[in-house]
């Protein structure tokens, strides 16, 4: 019978680290992702189809992660929120945060560009500028609603 | 055109009439879980007998399987330049699919078959009846703690199914085929979601894993008591619970997607 | 004395298919009582029905003077005095000799360890086997895993014993011996025997009442003595086991001639 326990023990020992190793390894689950870290307040017109958990970037590198997603009803703004790494101290409060689309029809993110002031933004802090997702189909209105307006040559 | 009627007639009930032993088996199982915590030295004993002793052909499968995965998915991958998204693709495929359903398959045929014919010989030898005699209800003693040892090994085996998996695609991917580590590994864990994917994935196995146990242990309880039904039982065992898996693989894809 | 089997009128049919029909018997407290007949006359249904492993479809079967039991706790509650040795001996075949024998213990009582093996013994020696406690089932031959199965049915002092096909399949040696203890236990532990059998020889020379069955009738009744002067000739063809009587030795067929001549 201790045989099979210890089998079995290590059996149980042996499946569950897999699913850890999985779940650490394989997905974007962070076990410091909640728990450190601050927070940012971006608020946009626009926020096109960006979701919860996606990254927030600076020059192109993951600095961060949407935590959550509102809607203002005074505003009528999307308010979002960013979860910043904690070694992540210095980002400039007239930086700007805009949402891009990772390839053509890729997923959206959140892109800092940073600002030339020397007050950084702290936890709970919004961002001054902030600029929407660009639509599609919102732009194709504009070009044609534009080339509308010109007379032809 | 009578006796065609009388058929499809006696058919449909015999149909129903197993349907429903499957359906009272299950309660009855259920009704019975108490006895795991009196008797715990028995799921143990099943664990070993469904969950250690698969932990081999599982692993093994896995690894060949996230292998050949990136082997092919590397071909297709190249021309498109995407390689970098080889470890996307294994990962992906790994773990919301081919983890939870190639275990259910390879549990069904290596510990499902093993339960139908050790219940089925149990009956024929009158060892249940025995037990019943004994004032001992064998469906509490017997089916309940192999139900639960197959429900709580299943998932862990999908798990080493899929890390293992992940283990022989690296190996292929990254030091055969040159695919960057660092691409390979930051791509999944950029785009696989731990509730949405990994959890899925847990999810289906379990589900798999109580079809696959309850299948296996019903064609046992209810085979005919004589050595060429408990032979019939195994061999039913197998079909029904690949079949089973692969619909409800279907079913509860379509469902976890929201389609 | 009140019996403590008593059937009236049991009918029971499988698939349309009737097995036992009209059948009365009565099971005298104290006595050991044969059902002999041949393969196929339903004897192994009967048993199972007394047992309440089958539930009759018609008539009544009353045990100890109750009705049996529809519930299953009250089922179980009657099962504890009884016990069965089955016609494969039945033993667990993932647990040792002593485990056997112990199983019904620990599964009705809450007797100490040191108690459940002092019981465990005791049973084992009765049936000569304490030696081989430590034995797997698959390591015993089949008289004695009989016997093992005979300690495990008599662990919890039951008041009724039913054996099915006691003897079939024994050697001369272990088949003297069950003979004697069958007759010992039941004198010994003031039981009551039922068994059911097709060997003839045996049988008699321990049953204090015979029934005889075919075909899911009783054909005949009585003590051995009674049953030897009965002078039906199916009864002593089956008694005395001549090859040819009223059961003939050819299955119903066409003249052979003619059988043979046909294209």
């Amino acid at each position: 019978m201790p045989r099979i326990e210890i089998a079995v023990g290590a059996f149980l020992a042996a499946g569950l680290l897999a699913l850890f190793f999985l779940a650490l390894q394989a997905t974007n689950l962070r076990l410091s992702g909640s728990t450190s870290g601050y927070t940012l307040i971006a608020r946009f017109e626009n926020i096109g189809s960006l979701r919860v958990r996606a990254p927030v970037t600076m020059a192109g590198v993951p600095i961060g992660r949407v935590t959550d997603i509102r809607f203002d009803p005074n505003t009528y703004e999307a308010v979002v929120e960013l979860r910043i790494d904690p070694e992540i101290r210095t980002i400039p409060d007239d930086t700007f945060a805009s949402i891009y689309t990772a390839g053509l029809l890729g997923e959206q993110y959140v892109g800092l560009s940073p600002g030339a002031s020397d007050q950084y933004l702290q936890d709970g802090d919004s961002f001054a500028n902030t600029q929407s997702a660009l639509i599609l189909e919102q732009m194709i209105g504009q070009f044609l609603f534009k080339s509308a307006e010109e007379p032809l040559p | 055109m009578r006796r065609f009627l009388a058929q499809l007639g006696r058919r449909g009930i015999a149909f129903f009439a197993r349907l429903g032993r499957r359906f009272l088996l299950l309660l009855h199982i259920l009704a019975g879980s108490g006895e795991l915590f009196r008797h715990f030295d028995q799921l143990i004993r099943q664990l070993h007998g469904i969950g250690v002793r698969s932990v081999a052909i599982v692993s093994l499968s896995g690894f060949f399987v996230g292998m050949v995965l990136s082997l092919q998915g590397y071909q297709v991958l190249t021309q498109f330049s995407a390689e970098e998204s080889l470890g996307l693709l294994v990962a992906a495929s790994l773990v919301r699919e081919l983890g939870p359903v190639v275990t259910a398959l390879l549990v069904a045929g290596r510990a499902g078959s093993a339960l139908t014919a050790e219940i089925g010989l149990m009956k024929t030898t009158e060892q249940l009846a025995a037990l019943e005699m004994m004032a001992v209800d064998p469906i509490r003693r017997v089916l309940v703690p192999r139900f639960f040892g197959g429900l709580l090994a299943m998932p862990l085996l999908a798990g080493l199914f899929s890390a293992f998996g992940l283990l022989g695609g690296y190996l292929v991917g990254v030091d055969l085929l040159g695919v960057d580590a660092g691409a390979f590994w930051g791509q999944m864990q950029q785009r696989i979601d731990c509730y949405a994917d990994l959890c899925s994935g847990i999810f289906k196995s379990l589900i798999f894993g109580l079809v696959v146990i309850w299948i296996a242990l019903f064609e046992g309880y209810d085979s005919r008591p004589t050595s060429e039904g408990v032979g019939r039982a195994t061999t039913r065992t197998v079909v029904q619970s690949a079949l089973a898996v692969l619909c409800l693989d279907f079913v509860l894809t379509a469902l976890l997607l929201g389609v | 004395m009140d019996p403590v089997v008593r059937i009236r009128g049991l009918r029971f049919a499988r698939a349309g298919k009737p097995i036992l029909t009209d059948l009365d018997l009565t099971v005298a407290r104290g006595s050991v009582t044969a059902i002999l007949g041949p393969s196929g006359s339903g004897k192994t249904t009967l048993l199972h029905l007394i047992s309440g492993l089958l539930r009759p479809q018609a008539g009544q079967v009353e045990l100890m003077g109750h009705p049996f039991p529809r519930g299953r706790r009250a089922l179980y509650q009657l099962r504890t005095r009884m016990g069965m040795l089955f016609q494969n001996s039945a033993l667990l075949t993932d647990l040792s000799v002593f485990e056997n024998v112990a199983y019904p213990l620990r599964a009705h009582t809450d007797l100490s360890e040191s108690m459940i093996r002092k019981l465990v013994l005791l049973k084992l020696q009765s049936v000569g086997l304490r030696g081989a406690r430590d034995l797997m089932p698959n390591q015993l031959s089949g008289g004695m895993a009989r016997r093992v199965a005979l300690a495990r049915a008599m662990a919890l002092d039951p008041s009724l014993l039913l054996y099915d096909e006691p003897f079939t399949g024994q050697d001369p040696i272990s088949l003297g011996i069950l003979v004697r203890l069958i007759r010992q236990l039941n004198d010994a532990s003031r039981l009551t025997s039922i068994l059911v059998s097709h060997d003839v020889r045996e049988t008699l020379r321990i049953a204090d009442y015979v029934y005889l069955l075919d075909q899911g009738k009783i054909v005949a009744q009585g003590t051995p003595a009674q049953l030897a002067a009965e002078n039906k000739p199916w009864v002593q063809q089956f008694l005395q086991g001549l090859p040819d009587g009223p059961v003939h030795f050819h299955y119903p067929a066409p003249d052979l001639l003619t059988d043979l001549l046909e294209i």
